[in-house]
């Protein structure tokens, strides 16, 4: 067994301290060890997203990231998208819409929906469903996944931005 | 962004109702969990000393297993359990006792760990705990299984032939209770038959006859099969499971270790998608085995993506030959339909329901299906949403398509002159209630999508119908009135899209309260009476009739105690919107309940038979690229009858997800071997399902035929959309570019081929 | 007196008659019958006093849960039908 590494970063704006081993994934970590269990594995190899964190305000499928790189970097969850206020306008579109059946994709939608508006704050559909073809749902057909980003921006656009 | 309708088709005699509840779209109660990743899955569950387990799996896609030699995984520090198939009970002694039944018992424990042979490439052969689950694959590596390889079968026909390496020396044909005299990979003929089709034929004035094949395509749900189990010193089996019933985990896992249900518990978790993919067990009485040998530890297991392609259970590859005849006005005069599918490695595909839904949405006097159970080296099929309905429909509506074409009449026209009715004989004999089979048809006609003009090169309109029969069976639901007014509702079913809402919606509408007043709650094994499966479209319908009971119980029980609290007989006080009135007193439930002198709970239980059939018809608009065969989709409007949406975002929904997969079915999915039966594209990389750039918004319309056997009028509704869709795309296909695809998926390649031969169809002559 | 839909696979037994009126006042009672007929149909039917697992019958549309025992009136309908449930195994 290869030795344990000490990685420091910051999770949804804590600083976190965890061990890790150097083959095991962010998304294993995350999961198995920090108990954030909202990042989802749905093929451990990049192809569906659920398990969609943002590394230094890039997109990133944590699956394809080992545990170790995140050293002195800033991380966010789906855990960190609600704010103390409440839940995000994404997450309330999401409900509002039925943007979700069994909700498993959910939480790697919701963060990439995110990261979608940090770069392009009033997205086209087109735009919507091509920076959300990395997320694969099956129960949805993406129709009240695309209206609830779409509405979630409108929402966004409309509440001054120290509230989100 | 167009609408989503929604049609009521109430008749004039019937009353229309006034719900206060259903038909709203309250925020669903788990919500606010699923949204912020909160709510626990299957893999979610950590428990103290708990072990990982790991599978090993058949490289050969047919083989007998020699010896299997565990000895250096066990040596392997921090591996804690190694198990095979000899840990398993040998089922032979219970064959003779329980006939045909058990015959299926012990394919099934063969499924859950190979014995003597193994069927399928992914099969599993042994497995193994360990500290942790890097190791446990490590541990894998070390296990040394001795083969002896056969040649495979890979291809319904070839299985069929006379000369066909056996898969299962003991499987015979069997015909309705007559078997075959020496083993077969046929396991089944069935046949349905009405009127005389020769005669039919004869009075015909056009006929088409084709043939089609389609492949084995996956359910695709995003969270891959898990099962964490913990065997006590005591005995008690407790097991955490992504399923889509808990008691059938139950059941089966009773089976499979013949322990007695008394001593399992099963708890289901929140569910990532099944499809019908979750109702079968693959881990469960592994994880059970390893935890018990390893020291009563708890083990968690969770499937790699590319063994839930392999080893879990996908839906048949199909053969289906299609021939119709219909007189000069469009009448169809007779109709017969020949269908081989895939069971993969065991007997039980759903051929079956495929002759059930084939020519449903016709009357026709002379019929006649003829099906195939064939067993191939592939995966033991599953259930598929509306399994054996897709391939189905899609051989007979792009053979009506043809129909209309050469008879010059419309599509929708033709299925209105044909469609069935109250009253109308299915293939089978039985006779139709009350269906919106016309109703969705006239709703599709009126769309505005229907006479949109499409305009433009290599674009055409296709459209489709089709027929799921939905099912109704057990369910249980307990409920009491809490100290402020609110009700909990404890109930069985597990909830895949929506449905503790649906469910406290009626308990809701009952009660004449709003649905945030009910706390439902999704139950294990040990905390409420004996529900089937989420599967079937039962849930909202017979759940729902449970929970209706309930109601109805809480009603009278509530309106007995208020009687006796103003002093009246209970035939004076009124119980209506959660208020109570007598004379000049009123009081809300809120106001009540914390008056209540003891208790006010209720329990009911269902066997529901009444439940009502479901019609759908869809309209596709795509554009093909010449060069390339890729297939656009421009628009795309389902009208179904959902007999009555009490949820009907929701029902969108399932209709979105239906058609989305149909889609996939229909233009990019397939399973793809070897010549050695190994499953060459198992990742969802080359095994392509729609994504958001995939698909346009998908338009609903909601025709509402209330179904007699529900009080609120419920229909199932989630099957039914996947049934049309590769059917509507080839229609249209056809018309985008002058090609009839007999095959799917209609992929790319397959249509620039088409394009290029333009390959004219010979009907084949029996 | 019930009418009973035979099976295709089963009009062998019954010279090609897809539909027979036979008297009976419960399922179990109709089978009886048939088989006095038509020798052979009910081994084809049932297996140790029951229906085989694999049938279901089916009284004026209706699926029963009662099997042999279920009742019939004078005008039932009676279908055999195949076990199979939507979405499930």
């Amino acid at each position: 067994m290869s030795k344990k590494v000490l990685i420091q970063a910051t999770i949804n704006g804590e600083e976190v301290e965890f061990l890790a081993e150097p083959r095991q994934s962010l998304l294993e970590v995350l999961r198995e060890g920090l108990s954030l269990t909202g990042a989802k594995e749905g093929c451990n190899n990049g192809n569906c997203g659920a398990c969609n964190v943002i590394l230094d305000g890039a997109l990133v499928n944590s699956c394809l990231v080992l545990a170790v790189e995140i050293q002195g970097r800033s991380l966010t969850t789906i855990e960190g998208i609600a704010g103390p206020q409440g839940l995000h306008p994404i997450q309330q579109k999401f409900l509002e819409h039925a943007a979700l059946q069994c909700g498993y994709c959910t939480p790697g939608f919701i963060v990439a929906a995110k990261a979608l508006f940090d770069q392009n704050p009033n997205p086209t559909e087109q735009e919507v469903r091509y920076w959300l073809a990395g997320n694969l749902c099956r129960c949805t057909g993406y129709d009240k996944i695309v209206r609830a980003v779409l509405d979630a921006a409108q929402a966004i656009g409309k509440i001054p931005v120290e509230e989100i | 962004m167009t609408a989503n309708l929604r049609v009521e088709q109430t008749s004039a005699e019937e009353q229309k109702p006034a719900y206060r509840v259903i038909g709203t779209t309250p925020i669903r109660h788990d919500g606010t969990d699923k949204v912020t990743g909160r709510a626990l899955y299957g893999a979610d569950i950590r428990l103290p000393g708990m072990l990982y387990g790991a599978v090993l799996r058949s490289p050969h896609a047919h083989a007998r297993i020699k010896s299997i030699d565990t000895s250096q995984a066990e040596a392997l520090p921090g591996v804690r359990a190694v198990v095979t198939s000899a840990d398993l009970p040998d089922l032979e002694s219970k064959i003779a006792e329980l006939g045909e039944g058990s015959i299926n018992q012990r394919y099934q424990s063969c499924n859950i760990l190979a014995r003597d042979k193994v069927l399928y490439f992914g099969h599993p052969v042994a497995a193994v705990a360990a500290a942790d689950p890097h190791l446990a694959e490590e541990a894998l590596a070390l296990i040394q299984v001795d083969y002896d390889v056969l040649p495979p079968v890979l291809d319904v026909n070839q299985a069929m032939q006379a000369d066909a390496p056996i898969l299962l020396e003991d499987l015979y044909t069997d015909e309705l209770g007559k078997k075959s005299e020496h083993p077969s990979n046929i396991a089944s003929h069935s046949q349905t038959r009405l009127g005389d089709i020769e005669k039919g034929f004869a009075e015909a004035a056009v006929i088409v006859e084709r043939e089609f094949t389609t492949s084995m395509v996956h359910q695709g749900y995003i969270e891959p099969q898990n099962a964490t189990a913990l065997y006590n010193q005591d005995g008690q089996l407790t097991i955490w499971c992504s399923t889509q019933g808990a008691f059938g985990v139950r059941d089966q896992v009773a089976s499979i270790l013949q322990i007695p249900i008394s001593k399992i518990r099963v708890v289901p978790m929140e569910i990532g998608g099944g499809f019908g993919g979750k109702i079968g067990i693959y881990l469960e009485p592994i994880a059970a085995l390893l935890s018990r040998r390893s020291g009563h530890r708890p083990v968690k297991m969770s499937m790699k993506r590319s063994d839930v392609f392999a080893a879990t259970g996908p839906t048949s590859g199909s053969t289906i030959r299609v021939k119709m005849g219909a007189d000069q006005q469009g009448r169809i005069t007779a109709a017969q339909a020949v269908l081989a599918y895939e069971a993969g490695a065991y007997p039980g595909s759903f051929v079956g329901a495929g002759m059930g839904v084939i020519f449903a949405p016709y009357r026709i006097e002379h019929v006649r299906t003829d099906g195939y159970d064939v067993v191939v080296n592939k995966p033991r099929t599953a259930a598929y949403r509306a399994p054996g309905g897709t391939n189905a429909a899609f051989a007979c509506e792009v053979v009506i398509d043809e129909l209309c074409e050469k008879l010059g009449i419309d599509p929708i026209e033709f299925r209105l002159l044909n469609g069935v009715r109250q009253g109308d004989r299915r293939a089978d004999g039985v006779v139709y209630d009350r269906i919106g089979c016309l109703e969705t048809l006239q709703a599709a006609r009126e769309h505005p999508h229907y006479r949109a003009p499409l305009e433009g090169p290599f674009r055409g309109r296709g459209v489709a119908s089709g027929y799921w029969g939905n099912y109704g069976g057990m369910s249980s639901a307990s409920a009491s009135i809490n100290p402020d007014g609110t009700i909990s509702l404890v109930e069985g079913s597990v909830d895949i899209g929506g449905t503790r809402t649906s469910l406290a919606m009626q308990l809701a509408e009952g009660l004449g309260v709003p649905a945030e007043a009910v706390r439902p709650v999704v139950a294990d094994t040990d905390q409420v009476g004996y529900t089937e499966g989420t599967y079937g479209s039962r849930t909202t319908f017979a759940t729902g009739l449970a929970v209706y009971e309930l109601s109805q119980i809480l009603k009278n029980k509530l309106v007995e105690h208020a009687a006796r609290l103003w002093e009246v007989e209970p035939d004076q006080v009124n119980f209506a919107e959660g208020i109570f009135t007598c004379a000049d007193k009123q009081m809300t439930l809120q106001d009540f309940a914390p008056q209540l002198p003891e208790p006010v709970v209720a329990s009911a239980a269902v066997h529901a038979t009444k439940w009502g059939a479901s019609f759908a018809t869809h309209i596709v608009d795509v554009e093909v690229d010449p060069e390339t065969g890729k297939v656009t989709i421009l628009r795309y409007t389902a009208c179904q009858d959902v007999g009555k949406a009490v949820y009907p975002n929701y029902v969108e929904g399932q209709i979105q997800g239906g058609v989305a997969q149909g889609v996939g079915w229909g233009l990019n999915e397939e399973y793809l071997y070897d010549e050695k039966g190994r499953l060459v594209n198992a990742s969802w990389l080359d095994y392509r399902m729609p994504v958001s750039l995939d698909l346009p918004m998908i338009d609903t319309v909601l025709v509402e035929v209330p179904n007699p056997g529900h009080p609120y009028g419920v229909r199932g509704v989630g099957e039914v959309p996947i049934v049309p869709p590769p059917a509507a795309l080839a229609n249209a296909i056809y018309r985008a570019v002058g090609v009839r695809m007999n095959v799917l998926p209609m992929s790319p390649g397959r249509i620039v081929a088409a394009i290029q031969s333009r390959a004219v169809h010979v009907p084949e002559k029996d | 007196m019930p009418q009973v839909w035979i099976p295709a696979l089963l009009r062998d037994l019954t010279g090609g008659q897809q539909t027979v009126h036979v008297p009976g006042k419960t399922v179990r009672q109709v089978i009886e019958n048939l088989e006095a007929n038509f020798p052979g149909l009910k081994a084809r039917l049932c297996q140790d006093e029951r229906l085989r697992p694999s049938i279901l019958v089916a009284v004026d549309g209706e699926i029963s849960t009662l099997g042999l025992r279920q009742g019939l009136q004078e005008a039932s309908e009676v279908h055999f039908l195949p076990a199979i449930r939507g979405g499930a195994t």
